[in-house]
């Protein structure tokens, strides 16, 4: 593996006008790309801070107005659904526990299974890495009806062990560990052993702190991957007291197909940037280590 | 493997339990049911079901709907791949060019990838909206009258464009980092060696990059088979009937709301076997690089 860290290359200084051009080119495709990726979530944020009457009117807002506290309010801590049980702040909370639960649960399993493969001798090591390797093969999304009928079955629906159980089942993070704890150095386990470290002492004592980076950027990765899930939520959570802020957006977009008054977009604005919020703070800000996570459990 | 290994017989037994089990009950067992329903064809009141053999798969592959839906998945497959790769691909190699801003660009370009589908999707129907759409607007003025979710080819176009705008950070991330591993003596070999910067991009610059842009183009193949369900949800909210869909889709639609299960596990298979299929393709080309390289 080469070192991921995104550095600035040193560049060879090139000279003279046509190349000046050049670099006026390069800043203004990526001015372009930057305004394509970021103009459709400003437009959000402005539309968000007007009057429901006034985006019915006028369409999306290119300014920012004066109503941005007003909807975000209404969004958070105004009661909706059907049952007028839920708020924001329920779908954040649920949202968070998916994102947390999913991505801690990932971590514990993956780590301890990767442990069991590469470093004990098993007979059938073999067969349990396929068994797990498999998973990749088949996406929730194409066994989600037959996957369906067994949560419900198994009494798991409108349950937060039914949300994010099902949704572990997959080898991505099982792979990532494998491929980490072969690249640690055999005489590290070598020289545990002579000190007289037992497997568990090992892996909680030294395994374990050696990958605190690895867990890092891997919890980074499954946490917004479990945050942002979507299907799943949608059909296994039929309780609204149990919808993520991504599922939120699922009912949002049932009221203002079905309303006949003025639709509530301002606060259907409001609340997208509120779904879209803490992931994106996480990826910015811990941006190394998200990069870090992507690139190589990935591979 | 390592050498070095711990002599025990049940601690890892114990670690490997827990993953197996959950893989067992959620995956396994789906799987399968799936495979298993595929042959039966369920009672839609739910009085049991009869074993009908490939019934539901000539059904399937007889219906003009369904062969259409694959054709749209197909050119939708095709779109997203070569859009968000291509764009991803200039963004990366100028943001591995420039010297000033290279970090904010960095962060500008990739922080979208944070971005629920389904979300994105929302915001996607907000900006194709028949009242207050600005890019229903942009078309009208244009002299076409856009019409989200009532004509087939435009409600296919605000969801390519949705898909395509959300899968470009993740491509871009990739191509950036490979771009970067690429050793500097090699680019100034390169730069005495040729003095064209778009030769060069070519001769030197892309065969390097190539694993990463193999490795995308299976990524995006599945993204858009897959994981673009969100958007699509989002956007034919309501009226999926008339509306453009992908495969992925179809299975759900057909498995919940018109509860043919045997009908939808026949295209949960025909799926799982397109996803083998990439699985092999993508193993035989790995090999074949590290034999040639």
């Amino acid at each position: 593996m080469t070192d991921t860290t995104l550095s600035m290359p040193v560049q060879v200084a090139p000279r003279g006008r046509r190349i000046r051009l050049s670099v006026i080119g390069d800043h203004f495709v990526l001015i372009l790309g930057a305004l394509f990726m970021m103009a459709p979530i400003y437009m959000t944020l402005t539309t968000a801070s007007h009057e429901n009457l006034t985006i019915h009117r006028e369409g999306l807002q290119f300014l920012f107005g004066g109503e941005l506290l007003n909807n975000f309010d209404a969004a958070m801590f105004g009661q909706g659904g059907f049952s007028g049980e839920i708020t924001g702040m329920s779908m954040l909370k649920n949202s968070l526990i998916l994102g947390m639960g999913f991505a801690l649960g990932k971590i514990v399993l993956s780590m301890m299974a990767a442990y069991a493969i590469v470093y004990f001798r098993l007979r059938f090591a073999t067969f349990a890495f396929w068994v797990i390797f498999t998973t990749l093969l088949l996406p929730l999304e194409v066994r989600i009806v037959p996957s369906y009928e067994v949560i419900t079955g198994l009494g798991l629906a409108n349950t937060y062990t039914g949300l994010i159980v099902p949704l572990l089942a997959s080898a991505t993070g099982t792979f990532f560990f494998r491929q980490y704890f072969l690249s640690i150095p055999e005489e590290l386990v070598e020289a545990a052993r002579i000190d007289g470290a037992g497997p568990v002492k090992f892996f909680i004592d030294i395994l374990v702190p050696l990958s605190r980076t690895m867990i890092a950027a891997i919890f980074i990765v499954m946490f917004v991957y479990g945050w942002n899930q979507y299907l799943w939520p949608t059909l296994i959570t039929t309780d609204e007291g149990l919808y993520t802020l991504v599922r939120g957006i699922k009912q949002i977009r049932q009221s203002l197909a079905e309303s006949n008054q003025i639709p509530a977009y301002g606060q259907a604005m409001a609340l997208s940037i509120i779904a879209i919020l803490p992931p994106v703070l996480i990826v910015v800000f811990l941006q190394n280590w998200f990069i870090k996570g992507l690139v190589e459990s990935d591979k | 493997m390592k050498r070095a290994a711990f002599n025990h017989r049940l601690l890892p037994v114990a670690l490997l339990v827990p993953q197996i089990a959950i893989i067992a009950i959620f995956f396994y067992w789906p799987a399968w049911t799936a495979i298993q329903s595929s042959f039966y064809l369920e009672d839609p009141f739910g009085f049991g079901s009869t074993f009908v053999g490939t019934d539901n798969y000539t059904r399937l592959f007889a219906s003009s709907e369904y062969l259409k839906v694959a054709q749209f998945t197909i050119l939708f497959t095709v779109i997203i791949t070569v859009f968000a790769l291509g764009a991803a691909l200039l963004l990366a190699v100028k943001a591995d060019k420039v010297l000033r801003g290279a970090r904010t660009y960095r962060t500008l370009l990739m922080w979208v990838y944070a971005i629920a589908p389904p979300v994105a999707g929302f915001i996607g129907v907000m900006l194709f909206d028949q009242n207050i759409g600005p890019m229903t607007d942009l078309f009208n003025w244009l002299g076409h009258d856009y019409r989200l979710g009532l004509n087939y080819m435009d409600t296919a176009f605000a969801m390519t464009i949705t898909s395509i705008w959300i899968q470009i950070p993740v491509n871009f991330i990739f191509f950036l980092s490979g771009l970067q591993s690429i050793p500097q003596s090699v680019k100034e070999a390169a730069m005495i060696d040729n003095a064209s910067p778009t030769r060069r991009f070519w001769e030197t610059t892309f065969p390097l990059l190539a694993p990463t842009a193999f490795f995308l183009l299976i990524i995006n193949i599945t993204y858009a088979l897959f994981d673009t369900f969100g958007v699509i949800d989002t956007i034919v909210y309501g009226n999926p009937a008339s509306n453009p869909m992908t495969l992925v889709y179809k299975v759900f639609v057909d498995g919940f709301r018109g509860n043919d299960i045997g009908g939808s596990s026949a295209q949960s298979v025909v799926l799982m076997l397109l996803v083998l299929g990439l699985t092999i393709f993508q193993f035989r080309m790995l090999e074949r690089r590290i034999h040639y390289t």
